[in-house]
């Protein structure tokens, strides 16, 4: 019953989408208001249907209803609280209805937060975002229903996948939504600028903050799935350029640029049509994401065939929006003016060199995922594009990134003075080549890859800080630092960010380069020495689990005669599910991970015992955590609070607030 | 990444096929004794797909196949083949879909050169559309003269 009536919500749910897809536009196009005021509790309605809706079938695994088909397929009654909710976007039709929910939540927040839109934009970007929605409940509706019932339920059900039994289920789909998802608004955005035909700095005021919590929430998802993969997949991998990965890092470039080149029209009304194109292509990316990883046409081209219908149907969404979208925008792009000038030495500048950067990275990313369909299609070639030729062709662009980055953070707008640039970034400068040439003296094996991925980290750590300095004007140093705390949130979100960055950059540079491992079989009681540290395998035992059987070890790790952790790694075997495990136990540390596995008992007896050692491995995923804190820090920002567009407040005391000399 | 972790279960799932007992990725049976050989194959290892799973190198892979590649690349280093010759000892048997790392021969150029080709494209246009900006920038906001600059100094003063 409460299947049907969570069925039945998201059917009114699509009903009322459609009518908020239609109402709203007529009204804006007419003039009147009272039909452009019904989108706003019209999005409310949908969101909180939709919640509804997604509530029912949270509530059909939470009860184990195995009369529903979703539920069987993807649950047990034995399997633990947590991973029985999680378990509900553990799946297609499931997590299908979790984005649809995520997407009627920002349609509803861009009704309840929307209060300073003209009416007619707010109509407008409810009406996109509706039809956006629409789209998609039809899609669960008409191929993805998750409140399939059973004639004959079962007794028990066939368990969730033991690899996705694990807290990274929780927290990982749900934060990489809100950032695919998030992008749908400045998309919606973007179309309703280009229906009304009018871009100024207030719109770039708007759809700032949108994209800045999308991009934020996309960069936590990917961080915490590569984490998740990093301890779950048993060897330390973290990022595979797999299609399905790639899906969401394209979309993450575009709105990283996208976040950049708003900006320019906010402060410098220049750049419209390019960001509005920016706004339309991340949100295609989501798409083609979306149908990357529902059609699995890219990972292999069979499993298109297994399931054409829903492949198809995404294909279709992606081709109604974009075409429509970017047809809009070719009548429409060339009426944008921009206003703003600028030499060619300038913040303009640097952040259309950034912009460039970054889309064509994304460019890279997708000829690199794409490449072996076309191959197959058009040169009737068969073969695979892997990790090799992302890391060739993707990271030259990011250092290029790297080196720009602080140089034109500090950049003034509309014309900015080399020396002077350069003078500021003496420090930074020193410090860099002062870190690259100690790690080139010190290492052993000679890698270039660790001294110039670790001084480029240095170099945007150091040259942010001095970015942030800088912006407190002249005098002596006490009143400076009491003025940085009284800059402005966006401009510490900023440095905080590109901090993370440089942290992010140290981290997979120190670990591709400096990681060390060892393969070997250990009988019990024996004691080996990997890269200085001391492991023991104590004893290897049988532990229970709640719904697996699971084979423990213990592993003593010390170095130097000190003890420095006990690490019990374990190979479990999910009955259900038949299939077996490994869980790798890491010992996390601010320098070092100590990465250990258990495999296989040996013919001649004793255990296989794998050991890893990563230098730097938190600072990959701290980096995008820190990059993530500097965007709420610049979310916090008063000026995305109050009105955006509207004039800042002289402040309080006498005295200039120097970044406003500097930023505007 | 979870699709990543499906997609490596569902690998799994066809590796299971292949492999009854199943095993972590090199075991310590293959390694050769020769730390450098063993160096050169990992190294190889890594820029070959297992054939039986979805985006996997063989020096990752649990499948037997994966395994068996593993062990044939061992066998040819040790005959003294270099890694060029392994690794097209193996192309030779399995085609081009082995590589990870694609080459650069024929229609594979496009793939190389797509990005460059744009970046170079990317930083025209924007040489181009600057380049206006700034003659703009002539036409609309040339610099004050010494005059100007002293008579807005006066009006402000007021």
């Amino acid at each position: 019953m409460i299947a049907e009536l969570g069925h039945f919500a998201l059917l009114l749910a699509a009903c009322v989408a459609l009518v908020q897809a239609v109402v709203p536009m007529i009204g804006a196009h007419r003039g009147w208001s009272g039909w452009m005021a019904f989108a706003s509790p019209a999005a409310t309605a949908q969101f909180f249907l939709t919640a509804f809706s997604f509530s029912a079938l949270t509530y059909a695994f939470v009860v184990s209803d195995f009369s529903l088909k979703l539920v069987v397929d993807n649950s047990h009654s034995l399997k633990p609280m947590l991973y029985k909710v999680t378990g509900v976007w553990g799946n297609h039709e499931g997590s299908m209805l979790l984005w649809v929910l995520i997407l009627t939540l920002y349609g509803a927040l861009a009704a309840w937060f929307g209060g300073n839109l003209p009416p007619s934009l707010k109509a407008r970007v409810l009406g996109v975002q509706a039809a956006v929605t629409l789209a998609f409940m039809a899609f669960i509706i008409f191929t993805s229903n998750p409140f399939l019932r059973l004639a004959v339920p079962p007794l028990d059900g066939q368990d969730l996948n033991p690899l996705l039994q694990d807290p990274g289920l929780a927290f990982h789909p749900p934060f990489l939504y809100l950032g695919y998802v998030g992008l749908s608004l400045t998309f919606s955005f973007a179309v309703a600028a280009l229906i009304e035909g009018r871009v100024d700095a207030a719109w770039g005021g708007w759809v700032r903050p949108w994209t800045l919590a999308a991009w934020v929430f996309l960069t936590i998802g990917i961080a915490l799935g590569s984490w998740w993969a990093y301890y779950e997949l048993g060897w330390g991998g973290y990022w595979f350029w797999d299609p399905v990965e790639n899906a969401s890092f394209m979309p993450w470039l575009l709105a990283a640029a996208l976040l950049h080149s708003a900006i320019v029209v906010e402060k410098r009304e220049s750049l419209k049509s390019w960001t509005i194109l920016l706004a339309i292509l991340a949100f295609g990316f989501s798409l083609i994401g979306a149908f990357i990883v529902r059609s699995g046409v890219l990972t292999s081209v069979h499993a298109f065939a297994n399931d054409p219908e829903r492949g198809v149907f995404i294909l279709l969404i992606t081709g109604i929006f974009m075409g429509g979208a970017l047809t809009l925008f070719a009548a429409r792009a060339g009426s944008m003016q921009a206003k703003g000038v600028f030499g060619l030495l300038s913040r303009e500048s640097a952040l259309v060199a950034n912009n460039i950067l970054l889309a064509v990275s994304c460019f890279v990313v997708f000829v690199g995922t794409v490449w072996p369909l076309v191959a197959e299609m058009l040169f009737d070639r068969k073969l695979s594009v892997g990790p090799p030729f992302f890391d060739a062709a993707f990271t030259p662009f990011m250092v290029l990134l790297a080196i720009i980055l602080p140089i034109g953070g500090l950049m003034p707008w509309k014309r900015a003075k080399m020396g002077r640039v350069m003078r500021q970034l003496t420090l930074p400068i020193v410090a860099t080549f002062l870190v690259a040439a100690l790690i080139w003296t010190f290492q052993t094996d000679r890698s270039i890859l660790a001294p110039i991925g670790i001084a480029l980290g240095v170099w945007l750590i150091a040259g942010s800080l001095i970015d942030l300095w800088s912006r407190t004007g002249r005098g002596g140093v006490a009143s400076r630092a009491r003025r940085l705390w009284n800059l402005p949130r966006a401009d510490w979100g900023k440095t905080v960010s590109h901090m993370g960055l440089g942290v992010t950059f140290i981290g997979i540079s120190a670990m591709t380069a400096w990681q060390s491992e060892d393969i070997r079989v250990a009988q019990v009681g024996e004691t080996f020495t990997v890269s200085g540290y001391e492991v023991t395998l104590a004893d290897v035992r049988r532990e229970p689990g709640p719904n697996y059987d699971s084979i423990m070890a213990d592993l003593v790790v010390s170095k130097n005669g000190r003890q420095v952790a006990i690490l019990n790694p374990e190979k479990r075997n999910y009955p259900v599910a038949q299939m077996p495990t490994t869980e790798a136990d890491i010992d996390n540390g601010v320098f070092r991970d100590l990465y250990l596995v258990i495999g296989d008992p040996q013919a001649g007896g004793g255990w296989a015992v794998r050991t890893y050692i990563k230098p730097f491995a938190n600072w990959v995923w701290a980096g995008a955590i820190i990059m993530s804190l500097g965007g709420f820090v610049s979310l916090s920002d008063r000026r995305f609070r109050v009105a955006p567009g509207a004039a800042r407040k002289p402040g309080k005391s006498g005295d200039a607030d120097p970044s406003t000399v500097a930023a505007e | 990444m979870i699709n990543r972790l499906l997609l490596s279960a569902r690998a799994l799932a066809v590796c299971l096929m292949f492999a009854p007992l199943p095993s972590a990725a090199v075991q310590p049976d293959e390694i050769l004794a020769d730390p450098e050989l063993e160096t050169r194959a990992r190294d190889i290892s890594a820029g070959l797909r297992c054939l039986v799973c979805r985006n996997e190198n063989i020096d990752e892979s649990n499948a037997d196949l994966a395994r068996d590649l593993r062990l044939l690349v061992r066998e040819r280093l040790v005959e003294g083949d270099s890694n060029v010759e392994v690794v097209d000892f193996i192309v030779d048997r399995y085609g081009e879909y082995v590589l990870l790392n694609p080459t650069t021969r024929g229609s594979n150029m496009i793939l190389w050169l797509a990005g460059p080709a744009m970046f170079i494209a990317g930083f025209g246009i924007a040489a181009v559309y600057i380049r206006g900006r700034r003659a703009s920038d002539k036409e609309a906001a040339p610099d004050l003269t010494e005059d100007e600059a002293a008579e807005l100094q006066k009006i402000l003063e007021k």
